[in-house]
C-alpha cells in the first residue's frame, strides 16, 4: 500500500460509527516505550537511531510473516519523506508535528485501516497509538495491550519494577499510557462555558488540548482531553479516569445544544444555513475558515437542520480539506492561493453531490 | 542567610542557569525566581516551563548552593548526561538515570503524578539482564569515543565485548 492510496481513503476511525459520534469523534490510546539497550533520544546517534530503527522493522515483518500483523501494513522512512508527504500523515494523525520535523533514522509503522501506528525514534524509541471511531477505549485499550504484547515478544523493553516503563520524560513514566478522547463541542463554544469546563478538568488532573495536540488553538471547535498522570495508577484506572468524564462533558453539550435550540433556533438556524450555504458556493476558501464552517455544518446535521448530509462525508472533509491532503489528492503542488481555489471546488463537488453546480473555476 | 540577588530577601531558590555555554549561579527569592522562571516571549531556554517551575520547586527545599552545584556535576557513567543537563532539556539520557538520579527525581516524580511507584502492566518478558543492557549502552558510547580518539585497539575490544553481550541476550 501505497501513501497515495492512504490520501483518497479514510480511516475507521473516521467513519463516524462509534458510539456516541455525534459529539465524540475519536478515541485514542497511546503507550511511550523505549528498548533496553540503547540510550534515549537526546543522547542516541544516528548508529543508535537505525539500529533501533532496524529492530523494530525485523519486529514488524517477523510479524508480517507469522500473519499476526497484515502484509498490507506499510513501513515508512518518515527521514527520507519529502515535506508534503509528512505534512500529510500530520493532518492524518498518524505522526506528530515533533516525527515530521525530525531528521535521520524515523520511521512509522501505519495499519493499512489506520486502527494503530507506531512512531519510531520520536521522544522515545517507540510511541504506539490505536485509534477508535466515537467513545471507546474500552476496545482501544485490548488492541493497544495486544499490539504492545507482541512488539514486546521482539524487543527488550527498558523497564524497572519500581517505576515501571522508563521514558525519556519523567511525565510519561510508569505505564507511559496517554488515554485521550477528541470531542467537537461548539455548543459549549458558542455559549461561552468552555472555559468553565477547562478549568474543572484541569483541577482533577486532565489536560485539554486544540485539534492537532500541543498548544495550538482548537480548530472547528474540537478538544482533547488526556490524562497527565502516568504513575501509580494502573492503565485500566487511568482509562477510567478520562472515560468517566467524558460522558458528562457529552451531556453539557447536549444540554448547551438544546438551550440553543430553544432560546434561539433562528439564529442557530440561520448560522448552520450560511455556513453550509459558504461551503457550498465559495470561490476560494483558506482551511481556517473551512474548519470553522464545517464545525457549524457538523452541529446543524447532528440536530437535524440540514438534511440529506452525513457525519462520515463531513468528518472526511475536515481532513480532506487540509493543505497536505488536497495536494496528495490532486496530485499537484500548491502554493497557497491555488490551495484555497482547490478546496473551494473540492468542497462545491463534496457538498453539491455534482460537479457541474459550480464546478471548478481554473482553466 | 544567602540574600535574593534581586531584592534583599532570603534567597530560597538556587538555580543554575546557562549563560552563553557556561553555568552561572543565581540566588532568589521565591516571588523572584518565579518571575524568573515565567517564561517570557523572547525566551529561548528549552526547558517546558511546567518542567522548570516543578525543577525550581523540588531543588528549593533545603538544598544549599553548593549542594545544588554538587548535585548539578554529577555524570551518569552510563550515557554520561549531567543533572544539569537534564534540568535544561527535561529530558533524560538513558534508562539507568532513572536509578542513577534516584533522590534527585523522586519529588519530581511526586509533584509530576503524586505517586513514586508502578503499579500497572509489566513486560512478559522481564528484562533479566537490565544490568548487561545498561552496559551494551555504556560500551557502545565509549566505543564511538575511542575511534574519535583513533584509539583503535580499545575499538575493537569493546567492539568484541558489545558482540559477546549481544550475542549472550540474543541466545
Amino acid at each position: 500500500m501505497e501513501l497515495s492510496e492512504l490520501a483518497n481513503a479514510s480511516g475507521e476511525w473516521l467513519r463516524g460509527s462509534g458510539p456516541e459520534s455525534d459529539i465524540v469523534i475519536s478515541s485514542r490510546i497511546r503507550l511511550a516505550r523505549n528498548l533496553a539497550d540503547f540510550p534515549f533520544l537526546s543522547r542516541a546517534n544516528e548508529s543508535d537511531l537505525a539500529a533501533i530503527e532496524q529492530q523494530i522493522q525485523k519486529a514488524v515483518d517477523s510479524l508480517k510473516a507469522d500473519g499476526r500483523l497484515q502484509e498490507t501494513t506499510m513501513f515508512i522512512d518518515v527521514g527520507g519523506l519529502p515535506r508534503l508527504d509528512r505534512q500529510f500523515l500530520v493532518e492524518r494523525q498518524l505522526i506528530s508535528r515533533e516525527l515530521a520535523e525530525s531528521n535521520g533514522s524515523r520511521a512509522v509503522v501505519i495499519d493499512p485501516a489506520e486502527k494503530f501506528s507506531l512512531m519510531v525514534n520520536e521522544e522515545d524509541h517507540l510511541r504506539l497509538q490505536v485509534m477508535q471511531s466515537g467513545l471507546n477505549l474500552r476496545e482501544g485499550w485490548e488492541q493497544m495491550n495486544r499490539l504492545d504484547d507482541m512488539i514486546e515478544e521482539h524487543v527488550t523493553y527498558a523497564f524497572s519494577d519500581r517505576l515501571g516503563y522508563l521514558t525519556a520524560c519523567p511525565t510519561n513514566v510508569g505505564t507511559g499510557i496517554r488515554v485521550s478522547v477528541m470531542l467537537h463541542l461548539p455548543a459549549l463554544v458558542i455559549t461561552r462555558q468552555i472555559e468553565k469546563v477547562f478549568k474543572s478538568l484541569q483541577k482533577i488532573n486532565l489536560a485539554v488540548r486544540g485539534l492537532y495536540g500541543e498548544g495550538s488553538q482548537a480548530m472547528g471547535d474540537f478538544y482533547q482531553i488526556s490524562n497527565q498522570i502516568t504513575l501509580g495508577l494502573t492503565e485500566e484506572e487511568l482509562i477510567t479516569k478520562v472515560g468517566d468524564i467524558v460522558p458528562v462533558l457529552i451531556d453539557y453539550e447536549r444540554q448547551a445544544r438544546g438551550f440553543l435550540i430553544r432560546e434561539s433556533h433562528e439564529t442557530l438556524h440561520d448560522r448552520v444555513s450560511r455556513a453550509f450555504g459558504i461551503l457550498r458556493t465559495a470561490q476560494t476558501i483558506s482551511s481556517e475558515e473551512t474548519m470553522h464552517l464545517l464545525s457549524s455544518v457538523r452541529m446543524g446535521v447532528n440536530l437535524g437542520l440540514i438534511p440529506d448530509l452525513t457525519i462520515p462525508t463531513i468528518n472526511k472533509l475536515f481532513i480532506h480539506s487540509q493543505p497536505a491532503h488536497l495536494q496528495k489528492i490532486t496530485g499537484e503542488l500548491m502554493d497557497k492561493t491555488d490551495r484555497d481555489i482547490e478546496r473551494a471546488s473540492y468542497l462545491r463537488r463534496h457538498l453539491n453531490g455534482t460537479e457541474s453546480n459550480g464546478g471548478p473555476t481554473r482553466n | 542567610m544567602l540574600k535574593c540577588q534581586k531584592c534583599d530577601r532570603q534567597a530560597t531558590f538556587h538555580i543554575t542557569d546557562l549563560i552563553d555555554g557556561k553555568p552561572k549561579e543565581l540566588h532568589l527569592c521565591e516571588d523572584c525566581a518565579q518571575k524568573f522562571l515565567a517564561p517570557s516571549a523572547d525566551d529561548s531556554s528549552e526547558v517546558m516551563p511546567a518542567m522548570a517551575g516543578l525543577l525550581a520547586q523540588h531543588l528549593a527545599v533545603g538544598e544549599t548552593a553548593d549542594q545544588l552545584a554538587r548535585l548539578d556535576q554529577r555524570r551518569c557513567p552510563i550515557c554520561s548526561i549531567t543533572y544539569l543537563e537534564f534540568r535544561k532539556q527535561g529530558r533524560l539520557g538513558c534508562p539507568n538515570d532513572y536509578e542513577f538520579f534516584t533522590q534527585e527525581l523522586e519529588p519530581l516524580l511526586m509533584n509530576i503524578h503524586d505517586q513514586t511507584h508502578h503499579i500497572g502492566k509489566v513486560p512478559k518478558r522481564c528484562p533479566q539482564g537490565a544490568d548487561q543492557q545498561t552496559q551494551l549502552i555504556r560500551l557502545r558510547r565509549e566505543m564511538k569515543e575511542a575511534i574519535a580518539s583513533e584509539n583503535y585497539e580499545r575499538a575493537s575490544q569493546l567492539r568484541d565485548e558489545i558482540r559477546q553481550i549481544e550475542a549472550e541476550s540474543r541466545g
